[in-house]
């Protein structure tokens, strides 16, 4: 039997309306926080229950907050809800159905933190989900659950959504806090770290939507009963969004540690009849792929990393064998070099480069030798730039050409024998056509 | 319009006579023409008057901004310590108001919030939801990112390109992911998402657009209840 904690009868019509949230024992938390509890017992709590963050870097969740210093300046919190890796759309469903979940998990998180401003940064494209969280804002505060002096215990907090406008880089942190504000979203230099100087330059904790939603359940169970589930370094249950070639693709709440299998076949059905596993994504678009060998291994932190691999936002994205891995490494590419922000050299280039020699592929042009050179160029990615979102496009790229090779040879061969003079070439003419044909636009 | 920039007098005007274009508005982007292989096709700049002085704080006595307009950047501006943070909203304001980031639109942001066009186009050239260009007023993000071409979004893109081809109050476009995989392929239509999609809905869907009734009202994600099957048990007592 699986734990079910935050999806816990997440249907309830009207859950996201705080009359139904506090008859469920909604707000309880906060209120035991708020009267009982001091900041340093409330990050203790965390810590012990072993919560790492789930948007991604799964960096324990207790002791970011506790990097705080406890010094008498303004401090924020910014809740993360861009959630745009794709594969991912947990956050989405989870703010869509209970915002005020999310709300008391930043009221608690931001008394922990000692942070009195807050935000949720929302992507743009969220607008049904964004006016659903507006809506909730406006009835915490007139609960007194949001302003100043909640519930009569002299903290203050203030929370304002901020609407994004669509774009991959913001979720990471410090392009997220360029884009609040308002500057283009580039990611900024890290040391120092966003806990000593973030968001206008005051300490800043920044954590995922489910990070935060768990916080009142962590409250409420304690922190060493939260760590009883899941394994030992992967404690607490975790929102799964399965998609791609799978019969019931969604998010499910699993508990940390189940097999990959269960969760592939046993809860999303599998691929279609007559289909196989492929290749899988564990964590989203960014992590490195893994085959259908992997497929028994644990869902968790550790095991996944292990395998070279990593649980990141916890998308699934399964593909069948009806997909030829070129398409799928090129469809990539191209989304992380139109993400990238362009500020490091290595990712804004290096992407550009994967998806030109991806398509020399695709077209023929390519002989097994590129194959090293685009091994080579997600290698000087790697680590070399101030974000990973060149990270991001090297390592399932580069895991791509690993594990696949033979059908990336073939891939070329197979193209050649099509079109031997290559895309949009006149047999025997002497001139280059790829300069005369190129040159577009105005 | 981008920055200045020093003429290359030695090189540029050596090699070819430049021909100086005219510009009646004031553009805020302009495509750079590109080889195939990305460099830029000699003359991509023509464009940009590089004697020009850079577009100071617009001054509110010739620029006119409408009462609504402005007091909702106030209101944006007013929500954060730093009244910069207000860009992305001002600017989504002035969008949902012009139907783009025009000149004009940009102009009157900067002059509430009192920063210069060149820091707001900056932002807006930034964000893929701000269009730096005239679009139509229907939106229709088609996700194309990789759970939904798994799935077939690339051919309902085509679709709907085809299906609403020639009609100036379309925005088609292919979007990063959504964020909606769990109804691949899908759309975001007016900021509705819709989904999964199949071909055959395209036709209902244009023509619901066009007659300004709900996209797909069967389809519609925020009616979509959740698939774990230990959702609706435990706990909260949900039934529904």
């Amino acid at each position: 039997m699986t734990q079910t904690i935050l999806f816990s009868g997440i249907d309830e019509p009207g859950l996201n309306t705080i009359d139904v949230y506090r008859r469920r024992g909604g707000y309880e938390s906060l209120r035991r926080v708020l009267t009982q509890m001091t900041p340093e017992q409330v990050t203790d709590e965390l810590i012990a229950s072993g919560l790492r963050g789930r948007g991604g870097a799964g960096f324990p969740s207790g002791k970011k907050i506790s990097f705080i210093p406890k010094v008498n300046v303004d401090k924020y919190l910014v809740c993360n809800a861009d959630e745009s890796e794709p594969g991912t759309f947990k956050d989405r469903e989870l703010m869509q159905k209970s915002p005020h979940m999310l709300i008391e998990g930043i009221v608690i998180g931001a008394f922990a933190a000692g942070a009195n401003r807050s935000f949720i940064y929302i992507r743009g494209e969220y607008v049904e989900q964004a006016d659903i969280i507006d809506a909730a804002i406006l009835e915490a505060q007139d609960a007194g659950f949001l302003g100043e002096d909640i519930l009569g215990s002299g903290f203050d907090l203030s929370l304002v959504l901020h609407r994004g406008a669509g774009a991959y880089i913001c979720g990471e942190e410090t392009g997220l806090l360029d884009s609040l504000e308002g500057k283009r979203g580039n990611p900024r230099l890290k040391p120092p770290f966003p806990a000593n100087q973030g968001l206008y330059q005051g300490p800043t904790v920044i954590n995922n939507v489910e990070t935060l939603a768990t916080m009142p359940h962590i409250i409420r169970m304690g922190g060493a009963e939260y760590a009883k589930i899941g394994t030992e370094s992967s404690t607490g249950t975790k929102l799964v969004s399965v998609s791609g070639n799978v019969r019931r693709p969604g998010n499910y709440e699993i508990e940390l540690g189940v097999s990959s299998r269960e969760i592939i076949y046993g809860l999303a059905g599998g691929p279609p009849p007559g289909r196989d596993v492929k290749f899988w994504f564990p964590g989203g678009s960014s992590s490195p792929v893994l085959t259908k060998d992997d497929l028994d291994l644990a869902y968790d932190f550790n095991t996944l990393a292990q395998a070279k691999s990593m649980l990141g936002s916890g998308a699934i994205i399964v593909v069948d064998d009806s997909n030829a891995v070129v398409d799928v490494a090129l469809k990539l590419a191209k989304f992380y070099k139109h993400e990238s922000c362009g500020k490091c050299t290595p990712c804004r280039e290096g992407t550009r480069w994967t998806v030109s020699m991806l398509e020399r592929v695709d077209s023929g042009l390519a002989t097994p030798m590129d194959l090293d050179i685009m091994a080579s160029v997600q290698e000087q990615i790697m680590g070399n730039c101030l974000c990973v979102l060149g990270d991001a496009m090297a390592m399932p790229v580069a895991s791509m050409i690993t594990k696949f090779r033979d059908e990336f040879e073939g891939h070329i061969e197979a193209a050649r024998a099509r079109n031997p003079w290559g895309p949009g070439a006149v047999a025997g003419g002497d001139a280059d056509p790829v300069l005369i044909q190129g040159a577009v636009g105005a | 319009m981008i920055g200045r920039r020093k003429k290359r007098a030695d090189t540029a005007e050596l090699e070819r006579p430049r021909t100086r274009v005219e510009a009646p508005t004031p553009e805020v982007t302009r495509d750079v023409a590109r080889f195939e292989h990305g460099s830029r096709v000699p003359g991509w700049d023509d464009a940009v008057d590089l004697e020009k002085d850079p577009a100071v704080i617009p001054d509110p006595a010739t620029t006119p901004v409408p009462a609504e307009l402005r007091a909702e950047i106030e209101a944006q501006m007013a929500k954060y310590p730093d009244f910069r943070s207000a860009a992305i909203p001002a600017l989504a304001a002035v969008q949902r108001h012009h139907g783009w980031c025009s000149p004009e639109a940009v102009w009157q942001a900067a002059c509430v919030m009192r920063l210069t066009p060149g820091y707001l186009i900056s932002v807006a050239t930034f964000y893929d939801m701000l269009e730096t260009r005239p679009v139509g007023r229907n939106r229709v993000y088609v996700c194309t990112n990789i759970s939904c071409s798994l799935c077939g979004a690339d051919e309902l893109l085509a679709r709907m390109k085809e299906e609403t081809a020639g009609d100036p109050s379309f925005n088609v476009r292919g979007f990063e992911c959504l964020g909606a995989c769990d109804i691949a392929p899908m759309a975001s239509v007016n900021d509705v998402y819709v989904g999964p999609m199949s071909l055959d809905d395209v036709p209902t869907l244009v023509t619901q657009i066009r007659e300004g009734l709900p996209p797909l009202p069967n389809k519609q994600l925020i009616r979509r209840k959740s698939v774990d099957p230990n959702a609706a048990s435990p706990g909260g007592g949900a039934s529904a």
